[in-house]
């Protein structure tokens, strides 16, 4: 059971526990839908930047590269989160 | 002197340290592909906050559960990707095949579950041109579906490659690039999901 010690399948795990907690519990009724929509875009947001970092290895690249890819996470979560609370 | 040439070694080490996996030219092509998603995705939110009673009750005739199994079976493929390249990189030639079978199969299963979906759609008469909500519906999903299938195709020429051992282990280059390029299929999907599905 190596495969479960891998930390990339410790990630693979909190992803998957997001995906679930946006889609069955925080897109019904438990919160008001403002706050459960952001909290959702945030998620999405937040497992994005999981994926570049430890899928795409980007902890590891070069900083110009993470910087390109940070900003667009930041961007367009932001902006998603801007318009619809305007 | 010393000091100077010992600065310089460590800034030496340090930009050997940082890599980027792939091909510069993948991630360039990959970075231009987000930003016209990521400008997709504002023209949609332009678009429902212009007419919200449309977008929300058509946004209610979708079911979130192809979605969600969607988005869990992406993110498990990007993972097989993962463990393949670190199966090549560890000189585990059969493992990394049955990795990215793994991957392969994920693509496959997103397809079907895709096809599924956009038929019963069909068969209740809504399309492209139904609405605003069901255009860029439509248009979005439908882009991402040829990213995955265009993706597939990686991924299978990939596994053959594995197959034959045609892989550098030392410089897995085609892997890395052919691996990024499947990440991105499954983060714009992480994101394009709840802006399509989610939002209330």
């Amino acid at each position: 059971m190596e495969l479960l010690r891998k930390p990339v399948t410790v990630v693979w795990a909190v992803l998957m526990l997001a995906t679930v907690a946006s889609t069955w519990w925080l897109s019904k009724d438990v919160v008001s839908p403002v706050v459960g929509t952001v909290a959702i875009m945030v998620i999405a947001g937040f497992k994005v930047r999981l994926v570049m970092w430890h899928f795409m290895e980007l902890r590891d690249a070069p900083v110009a590269w993470r910087c390109v890819q940070g900003a667009w996470v930041f961007l367009v979560t932001a902006m998603i989160a801007g318009i619809y609370l305007a | 002197m010393s000091a100077e040439r010992d600065t310089c070694s460590l800034s030496v080490l340090e930009k050997k340290r940082r890599h980027l996996p792939g091909l510069e030219g993948v991630w360039v092509f990959v970075t231009a592909d987000m930003t016209v998603f990521g400008i997709l995705f504002a023209l949609f939110m332009v678009g429902r906050d212009q007419d919200p009673e449309i977008f929300e009750s058509s946004r209610q005739s979708l079911n979130p559960d192809f979605g969600g199994v969607n988005t869990l079976i992406l993110l498990t493929s990007s993972w097989f990707v993962v463990l393949a390249v670190d199966a090549v990189k560890r000189k585990e030639g059969d493992g990394a095949q049955h990795y990215l079978a793994g991957a392969f199969a994920c693509g496959v299963a997103f397809m079907v579950s895709k096809a599924i979906e956009y038929t019963q759609k069909l068969n209740e008469n809504i399309t492209l041109l139904t609405n605003d909500f069901y255009m860029y519906y439509f248009t979005l999903t439908g882009i991402h579906l040829m990213h995955v299938v265009a993706g597939n195709v990686v991924l299978a020429v990939l596994w053959f490659m594995a197959r034959a051992r045609t892989i550098d282990p030392e410089r897995p280059t085609v892997l890395e690039s052919g691996a990024t390029y499947w990440h991105m299929v499954d983060l714009l999907w992480v994101m394009l999901f709840p802006l399509l599905y989610l939002v209330r």
